[in-house]
């Protein structure tokens, strides 16, 4: 099943994947850096996906089974928490019509005094 | 390995599912292109967002799975703690939010491979390179999360902040626990299947991500952050290429390559090598330099109140802010916006001069202006903002100090030499508010404060500021 061009092909996969990343990540403002930030860490929860094949396809043994939902509870943590962090903190980036209300649900201290 | 397959139907195909991997990771580069601007940035996390619900549901769609009721909990768990984690959190707690999500990213990836060492018997009759990216992806991925969980730690303070280090001795200590890691990596990839060296090498990955990041002090922060972060992302495209799974090749890849971009950017802001502040020599050797050289200053230094800063804020035209982590510290962006307003309705031009590193991690201080509603059009970068200060009446200095420091122009002794500065001194006045005399965390005097130009309030960014606009509002 392993093949010598299984390694070819995935190793240029991740060869041109850096160099796209590069020019996309180029075109960055440093304004938006802590969303990239944030928006990129939610991405690479997607170690979930290892998580998810081997518990399923081969998940044998309690203390396997431990590890591997720690494992899944990690990266479901990284994706969730990342994504909808990073979507709150754009929604902020977005010039708004000088909005009445206050939109944030978190309990954020006003500095209005 | 042992399921049978269910009904091979086209949905659970291997090839259906890598064209959704392929559609997933597509929609992860879509996504990140659109963070180039705040307008199309909101649209492009969610692009992303789908792409990875796609690439979650092709993995489930494969026949093998199994084990549903563990999957269940894991994902029930994860989205247990994650979504309030995220709603709860402060905008000025974002540098900690975003190392502790690093962390568990790095920390699935270790358990991952050791997951897989488990159920392979060590690795017994799997092709050697799949071993090696393994054992990689196990080494940066502890790393990744033992140093974020540090990192996070410092940020919330459960840590002291200062640098923590075993002195000379440091880098020999790092250079033998990256020699254990490596070689307790190569006796595995060379057929030994002892779970104990297993273990072994996780622990020296462990003590390193400890070590490294302990000697590391708050103000270099934005660089460890951005290097976990590229760490993280390396290790799960290493995991991707041992599971053979395109998107996770793809997706850990590019975040590898941002977390790259970042890190430099943030060393080259601070004209500081990623080395030399791996090695952490800031803490120690710079706080002797500047410790000596602050007795040179026979300078005097004024101080101003909230009053006489109001009048000379109300009569100018050009007004630049510049915050730094002690406005993030005293959560006084709102503050700083009404104030900014007040100033407005006067006719005064007001913008914001952000320095890359200011704060705690890249973009720290833009997140916090954004969150009190600053318009975007009014954060300048460094180099947009530079020219500007000289036909600047009032700059107003909000807890920033060693990236406003004119040593870093002047004085080729100083620890920071070197080092870009917003040049604030070029402004016909300077006011800073400032808790007190203490140096920044470099321990370097800041030669702005005896700058005759240059006024001093002294008290908590939020309470100063306030007070300002209260003044201002009866001009």
């Amino acid at each position: 099943m392993i093949i010598a061009s299984t390694l070819t092909t995935n190793l240029s996969i991740l060869v041109l994947a850096g160099f796209i990343g590069f020019v996309v990540i180029s075109k960055v403002p440093n304004t938006l850096h802590t969303p990239l930030m944030s928006g990129t860490n939610a991405i690479h929860g997607i170690v979930l996906l290892g998580g998810l094949l081997i518990i399923g396809l081969a998940g044998n043994g309690t203390f396997n089974k431990v590890i591997l939902v720690i494992a899944i509870t990690f990266g479901t943590i990284n994706i969730v928490g990342g994504f909808l962090v990073t979507d709150r903190m754009l929604e902020m980036f977005k010039s708004k019509p000088d909005r009445g209300k206050k939109e944030l649900d978190a309990p954020d201290e006003e500095g209005k005094q | 390995m042992t399921a049978p397959p269910l009904a091979s139907s086209f949905l659970q195909s291997q090839s259906f599912r890598d064209v959704l991997y392929i559609i997933a990771f597509s929609l992860f580069i879509q996504g990140l292109r659109g963070l180039a601007g705040p307008t199309t940035a909101v649209r492009g996390n969610r692009i992303a967002a789908v792409g990875m619900a796609i690439a979650v549901i092709a993995t489930l769609l494969n026949p093998q799975e199994g084990n549903w009721g563990l999957i269940a909990l894991g994902i029930a768990l994860g989205t247990a703690v994650g979504v309030p984690a995220a709603r709860q959190v402060k905008m000025t707690a974002m540098p900690q939010m975003v190392a502790l999500f690093n962390g568990v990213g790095g920390g699935a990836v270790f358990l991952i491979s050791w997951a897989e060492f488990r159920l392979t018997g060590g690795f017994a009759h799997t092709a050697t390179y799949i071993t090696v990216f393994s054992l990689f992806a196990a080494i940066v991925g502890s790393v990744s999360f033992w140093g974020s969980n540090i990192a996070f730690g410092k940020l919330q303070e459960i840590i002291p902040g200062r640098p923590i280090s075993l002195g000379a001795a440091q880098q020999i200590v790092n250079l033998v626990l990256v020699i254990l890691a490596v070689a307790a990596g190569a006796d595995i990839a060379a057929g030994d299947h002892s779970e104990a060296i297993f273990i072994g090498m996780l622990l020296c990955a462990a003590l390193l991500g400890n070590a490294v990041v302990l000697p590391i002090g708050g103000a270099d922060m934005p660089v460890v952050i951005s290097m976990l972060n590229a760490f993280t992302g390396l290790s799960a495209a290493a995991t991707g290429i041992a599971l053979n799974n395109p998107a996770l090749i793809v997706a850990g890849m590019i975040v590898g390559a941002s977390g790259s971009i970042l890190t430099n950017l943030m060393a080259v802001a601070m004209n500081r090598s990623i080395p030399a502040i791996i090695a952490g020599g800031f803490g120690g050797g710079g706080a002797i330099e500047g410790a000596s050289g602050a007795g040179e200053h026979a300078g005097t230094v004024r101080s101003t109140t909230a009053a006489d800063a109001a009048i000379q804020l109300a009569y100018s035209n050009r007004v630049v802010i510049v915050p730094g982590y002690g406005m993030a510290v005293a959560q006084a962006q709102h503050a700083v916006r009404e104030l900014t307003k007040e100033l407005e309705k006067r006719g005064v031009d007001v913008s914001y001069a952000i320095h890359p590193v200011a704060g705690r991690m890249p973009g720290h201080m833009n997140v916090l202006l954004a969150e009190a509603d600053v318009p975007y059009d009014q954060l300048k970068e460094m180099d947009e903002a530079n020219p500007e200060f000289q036909r600047t009446d009032v700059s107003l200095v909000i807890g920033a100090n060693d990236v406003t420091n004119p040593a870093a122009k002047n004085t080729p002794s100083s620890p920071i030499y070197g080092m870009p500065i917003l040049e604030v001194a070029d402004s016909h006045s300077v006011i800073v508010i400032k808790r007190s005399m203490n140096p920044g965390f470099a321990g370097i005097e800041n030669e702005l404060y005896y700058d005759p130009k240059t006024e001093m309030l002294f008290g908590d960014a939020k309470s100063a500021v306030s007070e300002i606009t209260a003044e201002l509002a009866q001009i």
